[in-house]
């Protein structure tokens, strides 16, 4: 296997750092042997295998969203240690390392200092626990003691497949390990219990409990995983927040790490005054138990472009492959896809339509503060009484990530949906809008009641209105405020026009009216074969990475026919209703494979937009005859 | 011991002491830079050398080997190691001498005090590079100074000099620092400072690194590297000049030299472990601060048994208790008396890089700082600090029950000079934290963009790129990117000028006016963004509230005081509530806000730009009313604008096409042709910001009389209707307008073309927003009193029409209200609507001519 071979390779190549450059090599060599066919799938993934059964010291891979930085720390990348019985001095390496080796002669000359920064980082938010298992089947890296061991992500699926209607299957799971953590002192990976733990369900509990119950700071309640403090050599600067990586490093969980347990010596830390100057919240925070939160060191980071695992990943001859074979396939699977959401969404295919280019929309590029290519849709005139809930797992089964934010009263008031810088445990305290591009979020409004929004409530609409027209999340640093971009797809379902604001809202029309919804969803759910399911994936997520152009002529052709347009009323069509037939011209040739905008496409852009808004026309005039 | 004086002496004994290891000496020279733990180790080498202990004072030192104990056997040599200090290379301040009181001559009896933001007392050996086999460094020296500090190379008498030197000539007839103000910039700075210290008695003199760089490189470059040896030196040298000069003088403690402003490094992000134990600057924001701790400098042991007291220093966190009384010599009898043993204050400040040095999408880092004595306290959280000190590095504590250690250092910086940014932006303008810091390159790129002759337009359309046309609002914003020139009257009893252009945007919704908002408010460094829908007037000007920590009473600012100096812009401006307006009456024009809360009674200033948006009340603009009736704001907010403009949608073809075409541009672009773009937003940033810190232009001769001119004309046009068109205001805003334009051009005269810009935007900005829909003339008497003067002259004729039908009637005392408003309409002409008649019969009421009581009118 080939982590052995690694282990075997970093040791001498630390020991005997004859050659300066063997840094650079080793480097080389692993991105070398990564990009081999196949190579990366051999590599075990801290996502799927419970670190128990990770040896330490290994090559692990890990797919996740950076959700904090921490400060650079200066580290010992080369000292000396002296062996006690030979007295003989060994210059040894301190790089992918976290402890040193006994007897380290702090005083030697040949000490070198060199500087690494951690990251926080959390399994990618809303993942779907579909992707995850298909991780897990593409995966050959099967680790020792797999006979007794049923990954538990995989049960986990396995109950959502099979839709027994349970949104929070995992809080049937208790953690029955909490308080242990800390004590643990045994040799790493020998009766471990689990390291898997929850978020807290709600972020409304106090953290006062952590000495139980280690808050991971996950974006979003109810998710689980491990978390992981990734020590980062090379590149710092091309890293960032809530960037989504597979990292490819050399897994450390030294029991020495693990601080939290450790009885304190309270004379030591009155005379030492460089114990007493990280608060307990912080040492919480910065150094968790490696049991916990396992530590990384990066040899080499590749960003995702997407988490779709269906797809090949990286961006190599036989994407392009990949790509021009299912273009051909594109214009049927489309129509398929349509015909699965006209199911659902009751028989109304304009609103499928309209669905289907919401799922493929993303923030393709910036202009000064304008975002462009996002696609809001609000669907307003929902059926009440758990059609949203049900809606959103279909949804939920298309994309790869997804959350649903249910807005009632209660929610909003309560929940942090802005990060928040936390001074005392100097970390970043990630909210439910800290999530990786392309994550769909699904917001209910049908969820909410009369009451009042308190202050909190109403930052946390402001920051919603943010999101939604700009794309970006002001983070709170308590002393000032900073902009983070994001590129989220968001999905408002409401009863009336959504209070939030939005691209485009379409006002369903229901053709059938099942006197059952329950069971007429479910029904068409478990139509989908898997491999159809598989298909669709495949599709939005293929669809979003297309490139996209417009030709010389079409732009006169559009201009043409926006000034034809306000020639007749000018009152009816503004700039506004030209961005958005822009995106849904350019969303609509997407969703059919073309790469550039044809006058059909344009005309076809045109004849749904006219749809659209002469149903909310109708929506309008129908509720101004309300006395 | 602390004297100087009694410092040569020791030095001859120190010679004669330390020859024994020359070799490791000139290495731990030649590597002392490279990396913290080999300078760490010079220390160690000066102890496992076998060298004899360096005497302290004669009285404790020698005497007693207890102490000299402590100081170098008493802890594991592995703990030993950890935190090795090299100090003062004199013995500068030890609390033992200062207990004993070691007779001084020359700097009489003022005590020193201990600096541990130097790092504890330890002596480092100097050594006598004469008797070394390779003396490279030696032979820099000169013949007679041969001594370095141990692992430096620096000659303390050198050093002393040369600082000596620099106090005594150096001149900087450029200074503008606030701190120097009132002093002769011709004479010698630091004497001067001196004096000052002799006066009031503060014994720290700030010392401007910049300074030493220009007077002495080398000096400086000493300075930088080994801080923790030179500035002990420094002090001394310093004393030494001031109590020569001084005799007399009496002071709480010695001199203490506090360097600042060292141009090592300036950002947080760029410590590197290179900086390790030298000297650097850099800039961040306090986001907390620790308690105060007591740290024990000195520990006071008295035998239980004979009384016999001794002190033992504390070195590195560690106390050595003496385990034998050396008077009666039972062991284990010495017990810790706290309250005689010596404490210093000490404080832990954490300190946030401030938000304009980060890279986007990366948090800010965060480092430790320790103040010690009295600039503890001196920060708070939220404040924007320089801080100068000693950058260190300190390996994890080792766990007595792991044989290994974690491999990462512990890192702070220890504090030598706090320098607040943010000080004076209450009171006064504070240039320096202000000012950009641009390179020369870059200044040539911005003057050479300012000498073409297209910049004005250039600019304007780099403004906001997204947004299509309104050339003459983008115009407007961009003269109020730039500004006014801040014009000081308080001598002649007038106060600030206000500076800053004020612009009002009114119009439909959905033309982009928030999106120009934003855009200014991600361009300008110091702005702010609120909407007037969910803003109060706290949130616009200060709060007081309780800090969660402190539980002390505290000032928050809002938006208003926050965008001091910068824009402030806000959405939604007629959502606004009335009483929230209100405060923006006195910000707009007196550019300072008054606050009288909770026992704070005090005055911000808040020289703030305000750029406004406007809906108007009926969702739609009607043209066929004035922009006060459209947009319901009263007059005497809206004559404090300078420009108020209208952004309509404008129905005609070419611009629909124009309109189009730029829109499809915009989605469609390449990608070079985006980075074009942000690479001119870049440019324009720092073009405002360059015109804005160094450009302040003055009216020139031609450029007033054009003024004067553009004044009466516009004062004629009105006057043959009977009407007033402008008012000083209306001067006032072209003056602000004429010098922005100015600023531009990066010229330092306001010439005439500036002035006929600014007339000709301001005519603009008239057309559309004060002109009269039933004349369609300009009549600026709409914003500044509410109502068009043809409305008022109408009012007029309607009263007098009443007045003449009511006399015609003859003598009826009483008269139904209908019945007479009925009469009036048929009698005239134009159409009478009732609020007319009211109106009418008001004014008629003012006259004392009639009364109206419910339905009836009664003739007085």
């Amino acid at each position: 296997m080939r982590m052995w071979f690694i282990c075997r390779f970093c040791c001498p190549a630390a020991q005997s750092n004859s050659n300066p450059e063997w840094e650079a090599k080793v480097l080389e060599y692993f991105k070398g042997q990564l990009k081999e066919k196949e190579s990366h799938s051999w590599v075990p993934s801290l996502n799927d295998v419970p670190l128990h059964y990770l040896k330490p010291n290994s090559l692990v891979k890990f797919r996740c969203l950076v959700q904090d930085m921490f400060d650079p720390e200066f580290y010992m990348g080369v000292y000396e240690t002296v062996d006690p019985s030979t007295k003989a001095n060994v210059l040894r390496c301190g790089k992918y390392k976290d402890v040193t080796e006994c007897g380290v002669d702090l005083n030697s000359r040949n000490t070198v200092t060199a500087e690494r920064q951690t990251f926080y980082c959390v399994p990618i938010p809303g993942e779907i626990p579909t992707v995850v298992s298909a991780c897990q089947g593409k995966n050959q890296a099967r680790v020792v003691p797999s006979t007794s061991y049923v990954p538990s992500r995989q049960k986990r699926s396995y109950e959502e497949d099979d839709d027994d209607m349970d949104t929070q299957p995992q809080k049937q799971r208790e953690p029955h390990t909490g308080g242990k953590f800390g004590t643990v002192n045994g040799l790493p990976g020998a009766g471990r219990p689990r390291q898997e733990t929850e978020a807290p369900s709600s972020q409304t509990t106090t953290p006062s409990d952590c000495s139980s119950h280690l808050d991971l700071n996950f974006p979003l309640p109810g998710e689980r995983g491990p978390a992981c403090l990734v020590k980062v050599y090379e590149g710092l600067d091309s890293f960032k927040l809530n960037d989504t990586l597979e990292i490819y490093g050399i897994l450390s969980v030294n029991p020495v790490l693990t601080v939290l347990g450790e009885e304190k010596d309270p004379s030591l830390l009155l005379l030492n005054p460089t114990e007493s100057m990280e608060t307990p919240e912080e040492q919480r925070a910065h150094d968790p138990p490696a049991s916990l939160v396992p530590r990384l060191h990066m040899l080499y980071a590749r960003p995702l472009q997407h988490n779709n695992p269906l797809l090949p990943s990286a961006p190599t001859e036989d994407q392009s492959a990949f790509v021009s074979s299912f273009l051909v396939e594109m214009a049927s699977v489309r129509a398929e896809l349509l015909a699965y959401l006209t199911h659902v969404l009751l028989g109304d295919g304009l609103a499928a339509e309209y669905l289907l280019l919401h799922l493929i929309s993303d923030v393709y590029t910036r202009r000064d503060v304008l975002p462009l290519g996002k696609f809001t849709l609000n669907l307003s005139g929902c059926p009440l009484n758990s059609y949203t809930e049900r809606l959103y797992q279909i949804v939920q089964q298309l994309v790869p990530c997804s959350y649903r934010l249910s807005m009632s009263l209660h929610t909003m008031n309560s929940m942090r949906l802005v990060p928040k810088k936390d001074y005392v445990a100097n970390r970043l305290v990630s909210g439910a809008l800290q999530l990786a591009r392309n994550t769909s979020l699904f917001l209910d409004e049908t969820q909410l009641e009369q009451g009042q929004l308190d202050s909190s409530g109403v930052r946390n609409i402001t920051a919603l209105g943010n999101l939604i027209s700009w794309q970006k999340v002001d983070y709170d640093f308590s002393y000032h405020q900073m902009e983070f971009p994001c590129n989220i797809n968001v999905l408002v379902t409401s009863e009336g026009r959504s209070l939030l604001p939005s691209d485009c809202q379409v006002p369903l029309q229901p053709q059938v009216t099942p006197p059952n919804m329950e069971e007429y969803l479910t029904t068409i759910h478990m139509a989908q074969f898997t491999s159809q399911i598989n298909k669709f994936r495949v599709y939005l997520s293929l669809a979003r990475t297309l490139d996209y152009s417009i030709s010389d002529e079409v732009t006169k052709a559009v201009e043409d026919d926006f000034v034809d347009m306000r020639k007749d009323d000018p009152q009816s069509v503004t700039a506004e209703d030209l961005h958005r037939m822009l995106v849904v011209a350019r969303l609509l040739s997407l969703s059919l494979g073309q790469t550039t905008l044809s006058r059909d496409g344009w005309m076809r852009a045109k004849h749904i937009d006219m749809l659209r808004r002469s149903r909310t026309e109708q929506q309008k005039s129908l509720n101004g005859n309300e006395p | 011991m602390s004297s100087p004086t009694s410092t040569p002496g020791r030095r001859k004994r120190n010679r004669d002491d330390i020859p024994a290891t020359p070799k490791s000496t000139a290495k731990a020279g030649s590597d002392g830079q490279v990396s913290p733990p080999s300078q760490r180790r010079r220390g160690q080498d000066s102890s496992n050398g076998d060298l004899p202990a360096m005497p302290t004072s004669p009285a404790t030192d020698i005497a007693s080997p207890a102490v000299h104990d402590t100081s170098l056997f008493s802890s594991p040599p592995q703990l030993y190691s950890l935190e090795v200090d090299m100090s003062s290379p004199l013995m500068y301040g030890t609390p033992s001498s200062r207990v004993e009181g070691t007779p001084r001559s020359g700097v009489g009896g003022t005590p020193a005090r201990q600096r541990p933001d130097l790092g504890s007392i330890r002596k480092a050996p100097q050594v006598d590079l004469h008797s070394d086999a390779d003396g490279a460094v030696a032979s820099e020296q000169a013949l007679g100074q041969k001594l370095v500090i141990w692992g430096t190379d620096v000659n303390v008498g050198t050093c002393k000099e040369k600082f000596q030197r620099f106090l005594q000539r150096f001149i900087d007839p450029t200074s503008n620092e606030d701190e120097n103000a009132g002093l002769d910039l011709n004479e010698p700075l630091y004497m001067q400072k001196l004096e000052e210290i002799s006066v009031v008695g503060e014994p720290v003199l700030n010392v401007n690194c910049s300074h030493v760089q220009s007077f002495d490189a080398d000096l400086y470059r000493q300075l930088i590297s080994y801080p923790q040896e030179v500035i002990p030196t420094f002090d001394m040298a310093v004393n030494e000049l001031f109590f020569e000069r001084f005799p007399d003088s009496i002071l709480e403690h010695q001199i203490q030299v506090r360097p600042y402003n060292a141009l090592k490094t300036r950002n947080m992000r760029s410590l590197n472990p290179e900086d390790i134990d030298q000297m650097i600057t850099i800039s961040g924001m306090v986001i907390r601060t620790s308690q105060l701790i007591p740290e024990m400098q000195e520990a006071f042991f008295q035998c239980q048994v004979c009384a016999f007291s001794t002190r033992v220093e504390v070195d590195r966190g560690r106390i050595a208790e003496p385990a034998v009384c050396r008077n009666c010599n039972t062991t284990h009898s010495l017990a810790l008396i706290h309250n005689r043993s010596a404490f210093s204050d000490k404080q832990m400040i954490k300190v946030q890089e401030s938000p304009d040095d980060m890279p986007a999408g990366q948090t800010p880092h965060t480092t430790i700082v320790y103040a010690h004595n009295d600039l503890v306290d001196k920060v708070q959280p939220g404040d924007r600090i320089n801080i100068t000190g000693i950058y260190r590095a300190v390996p994890m504590r080792e766990n007595p029950r792991q044989s290994n250690v974690k491999s990462v250092y512990k890192t702070h910086i220890d504090v030598i000079h706090f320098r607040k940014t943010d000080e004076k932006r209450l009171h006064g303008l504070d240039e320096d934290s202000d000012q950009k810091l641009f390179t020369e390159e870059r200044v040539q790129i911005l003057k050479e963009l300012a000498s073409k002759p297209d910049v004005y337009d250039r600019l304007s359309s780099a403004l906001a790129p997204s947004i299509y046309e309104h050339e003459d609002i983008k115009k407007g914003i961009l003269l109020q990117l730039f500004g006014g020139t801040r014009k000081d009257f308080s001598q002649t009893g007038r106060g600030n000028f206000r500076a800053e252009v004020n612009i009002l945007l009114c119009g439909d919704p959905g033309t982009s006016k928030s999106q120009l908002l934003q855009y200014v408010f991600n361009l300008v460094p110091r702005g702010q963004y609120t909407s007037g829908k969910g803003s109060s007037a706290v949130g616009l000007t200060a709060y007081v509230m309780k800090d969660p920590e402190t539980k002390q009473l505290v000032l928050q600012t809002g938006a208003l005081v926050l965008s001091d100096n910068g824009i402030c812009c806000i959405d939604e401006f007629d959502k606004m509530s009335d009483s929230t307006r209100s405060v923006l009456h006195e910000v707009m024009e007196q550019q300072t806000l008054s606050i009288a809360k909770a026992g704070i009674i005090c005055q911000l200033n808040a020289r703030t730009s305000v750029l406004a948006a406007a809906n108007p009340v009926e969702s739609q603009w009607n043209p066929k009313k004035t922009t006060i009736e459209n947009i319901q704001l009263p007059h005497t907010l809206l004559s404090r604008f300078d420009l108020i403009f209208l952004m309509l949608d404008p129905q005609d073809e070419a611009y629909d096409r124009r309109l189009a075409h730029h829109l499809v541009a915009l989605y469609y672009q390449s990608e070079e042709q985006i980075e074009e773009e942000f690479l001119d937003m870049a440019v324009l940033k720092d073009y405002i910001a360059y015109a804005r810190t160094y450009i302040n232009p003055r009216l020139n001769e031609e450029a007033s009389q054009a003024l004067i001119e553009a004044y009466v004309d516009m004062r004629k046009i009105g006057s043959g209707r009977g009407m007033v068109s402008a008012y000083p205001r209306q001067l006032e805003s072209l003056i602000r307008l004429a010098e922005a334009h100015a600023k531009v051009r990066f010229s330092d005269k306001v010439e005439t073309i500036d002035v006929e810009e600014a007339k000709r935007l301001q005519r603009e900005a008239l057309k559309q927003s004060a002109t009269d829909p039933r004349t369609g003339f300009v009549d600026i008497s709409i914003l500044t009193t509410g109502m068009s003067a043809t409305a008022r002259k109408r009012k007029e004729e309607v009263a007098q029409a009443l007045k003449k039908m009511i006399q015609s009637k003859g003598k009826t005392p009483a008269m139904k209200y209908q019945q007479l408003f009925d009469d009036l309409r048929g009698q005239s002409e134009a159409a009478i609507t009732k609020d007319m008649f009211e109106e009418a019969l008001r004014a008629l009421a003012d006259e004392d001519y009639l009364t109206v009581t419910g339905k009836t009118v009664r003739l007085l």
